[in-house]
């Protein structure tokens, strides 16, 4: 994976050439055995393998080939940010490196040994200097979704140019008014950083980008629905994660064709794993890249995942921007309403993802759920009582399982995986 | 002939049964060489099949012991070795070397719903085998030494450490050790009644694994759930086997 040719590009980010050589070598292990070793895969793969065999060197030098041109670039690490208002100020949005063990005291140096892994690991990225992504970026893009995040981006803000979104608890109309006020300030910092006017034609065909690209992935767990699952949940959650990174409308086109191909294997009853396989649908947290833990996990205990309720799956691509309108104060609202409806667990009450679940388990037609939080999420830890009570009067049955991105326990979690599938079997 | 085998944290078990009935029961410590062990105890049997369950579980598939091997895990192992012995039964408390499971029992010996500690091995016979150190006695006797207390102080850490740091503590107030003994074991009968609740316990209850040998945590569940030993709660004559048992019992059902 290690690719000398960006050897000089990444010197010029900055990087600890060393210890990034060692992650580009454990990443590129860690992705042989968890998808490389799959049985019959789909063609449309190979699109998946190449953007991720290439996400620290081509993905980066096109970045910084638009860069050179006078692009700039905003990272996230999170599903509040609208991506439409990033386009239309002509800037490039990825998601930032929340999704491994990286420079682990570094980071709580800066936050609390009790955060979650995602904040220390995006922190750690940053400290041990071996993300491109972050190092690359202009701008990212905070949100005050959690006590850790908001409280890690003060610290955070000292060592990169940072704007924070506040991102309202409840979903009353101040709060709506709170958010698109937010949203007018995410628009007037972009202007600001870019230099560009985000201007009507600009936004439409930017809603249209993103919805498209929303679109292919609703196309995509729509196809999951059949029985035999035609993909793999490891490789459905690497198109999620892969929708932060890659260009959008490369991404939208390489996930529809894969989609026809998926249809095609539907035709002829084709599927990853046999029929009568227990169907399991992972609710919770988002898994960033490369955390693959829990689905390969789940995948090499006998069962299929078939959906993702999480912000790198359905919370992200269910909801579109609904108006393609012909004013910017039309379209603005249409994006402030759009991501309002976003079912995080940061809101309170949060209803709307209990009856999301229950929709989505049974739409799939799931065997079980597997209800997952990160160790010291306490948003989505609270919810899995939630969602435990909800599935239950609805006859799904639950597993729930907190975790992080360390492998010490993974025997253990072997174990209640195999346990619960052994139960819903 | 069918072989169960469980192999824990701590010990390794073996039931063999032929024509449903068991002809052998057996155990060895799983030491540092748990493969050694599992060989050692199966030398001079030829089962037809082999169900291995426990944390050891896929080394006994790797070993090529030229039968069949299967797998399952160890909450089927339990629900189904008390499934056996107590048809009636409703809910499964195993605590063994460093997992502890609370198991609720559909007809059939099926898992209805299940609860496990997760990393942390507090709670489980690994604690009661720390702290038994502290007082220079082996672990076998530590549960009849703490049913000698009577005003036992509250013992809040569930880390083994924090514990014993808690125990050591309490023995410079001048805490009598007896009482600190019978504080640790109320700490982990506190624990294992809440996840007893999480899976909404229904009695008939088994305890099994060896912690179950234990006679102060067996007392004090029963003082806990309020409920009569014997009864409600049923201890079998040899706890710990009852993993092997259910992997013996699996590998006989038809296929």
């Amino acid at each position: 994976m290690s690719e000398s040719v960006y050897k000089e590009m990444w010197e010029n980010l900055n990087l600890d050439i060393p210890a990034h050589d060692g992650l580009l070598e454990v990443l590129g292990k860690f992705y042989g055995d968890i998808y490389l070793s799959q049985q019959g895969r789909l063609k449309g793969a190979e699109y998946l393998d190449f953007v991720l065999s290439e996400v620290h060197g081509l993905r980066i030098k096109e970045i910084m080939d638009q860069k050179a041109q006078g692009k700039k670039v905003v990272g996230t690490f999170c599903v509040f940010v609208p991506e439409e208002l990033t386009l239309a100020a002509d800037a490039i949005q990825v998601g930032l490196c929340a999704g491994a063990e990286a420079g682990t005291e570094a980071a709580e140096a800066l936050v609390p040994r009790n955060t979650c892994a995602l904040i220390k690991s995006f922190v750690g990225f940053k400290l041990a200097r071996i993300c491109p992504f972050t190092e690359s970026c202009d701008m990212i893009v905070g949100e005050t979704t959690c006590d850790g995040k908001k409280k890690t981006y003060e610290a955070f803000g000292d060592l990169v140019n940072m704007h924070v979104m506040e991102v309202p608890q409840q979903k009353n109309a101040t709060d709506r008014d709170m958010w698109k006020a937010e949203v007018l300030r995410y628009k007037d910092a972009l202007e600001k950083l870019t230099g560009n006017t985000i201007t009507t034609e600009k936004l439409r065909d930017a809603i249209r980008i993103v919805n498209e690209k929303r679109r292919a992935l609703q196309r995509l767990n729509e196809l999951r629905k059949a029985t035999p699952a035609p993909i793999s949940g490891r490789d459905a959650l690497l198109i999620n994660q892969i929708s932060f990174y890659d260009d959008p409308v490369r991404f939208t086109r390489k996930i529809n064709e894969l989609c026809d191909e998926l249809e095609a294997r539907i035709a002829e009853k084709q599927g990853v794993a046999p029929e009568g396989t227990p169907r399991l649908m992972l609710s919770g947290c988002p898994m960033a890249v490369p955390n693959w833990k829990l689905p390969y996990i789940i995948e090499s205990s006998g069962a299929v995942v078939v959906g993702e309720e999480s912000c790198i799956g359905t919370r992200n691509s269910r909801d579109l921007v609904v108006d393609e309108g012909d004013s910017l104060e039309s379209m603005l609202d249409a994006i402030a309403d759009r991501y309002m409806k976003i079912d995080c667990a940061c809101f309170t009450p949060n209803t709307e993802r209990e009856d999301n679940v229950e929709t989505m388990a049974k739409d799939l037609d799931v065997d079980g759920v597997i209800h997952y939080a990160l160790m010291f999420c306490q948003p989505y830890a609270h919810e899995a009582f939630k969602i435990d009570k909800t599935l239950s009067e609805a006859g799904v049955p639950m597993l729930a399982i907190e975790t992080d991105y360390s492998m010490e326990d993974v025997e253990q979690l072997k174990t209640r995986v195999e346990a619960f599938v052994e139960m819903i079997k | 002939m069918i072989a169960g085998i469980d192999i824990g944290s701590r010990s390794i078990e073996l039931v063999v049964m032929d024509n449903d009935t068991v002809v052998r029961q057996e155990h060895l410590p799983t030491t540092f060489d748990p493969v050694r062990q599992c060989k050692s105890i199966l030398s001079g049997l030829e089962p037809d099949r082999i169900v291995a369950t426990g944390y050891g579980r896929k080394l006994v598939e790797g070993m090529d012991l030229g039968t069949t091997v299967e797998t399952i895990t160890e909450i089927k192992a339990h629900a189904l070795g008390v499934f056996r012995t107590f048809p009636e039964a409703r809910t499964v408390l195993d605590i063994g070397g460093q997992d502890t499971k609370a198991i609720s029992l559909l007809p059939g010996g099926k898992v209805g719903k299940f609860e496990m500690n997760d990393r942390c091995a507090a709670g489980t016979g690994k604690f009661l085998e720390y702290t038994a150190t502290i007082f220079q006695i082996p672990v076998e006797e530590f549960g009849s030494y703490a049913l000698k207390g009577d005003d036992p102080p509250v013992i809040n850490s569930m880390c083994t450490v924090f514990a014993e740091t808690e125990a050591t503590s309490l023995m410079a107030q001048g805490v009598a050790p007896e009482n600190i003994a019978l504080g640790l074991h109320k700490s982990i009968v506190r624990r294992t009644v809440n996840m007893l609740g999480r899976v909404k316990l229904a009695f008939p209850l088994v305890f099994v694994g060896g912690v179950a040998h234990n006679p102060c945590m067996a007392r004090l569940l029963a003082d806990s759930l309020e409920c009569v030993p014997g009864k409600d709660i049923i201890i079998p004559e040899t706890p710990d086997m009852n993993g092997a048992l259910g992997a013996a019992h699996w590998g006989g059902l038809p296929r």
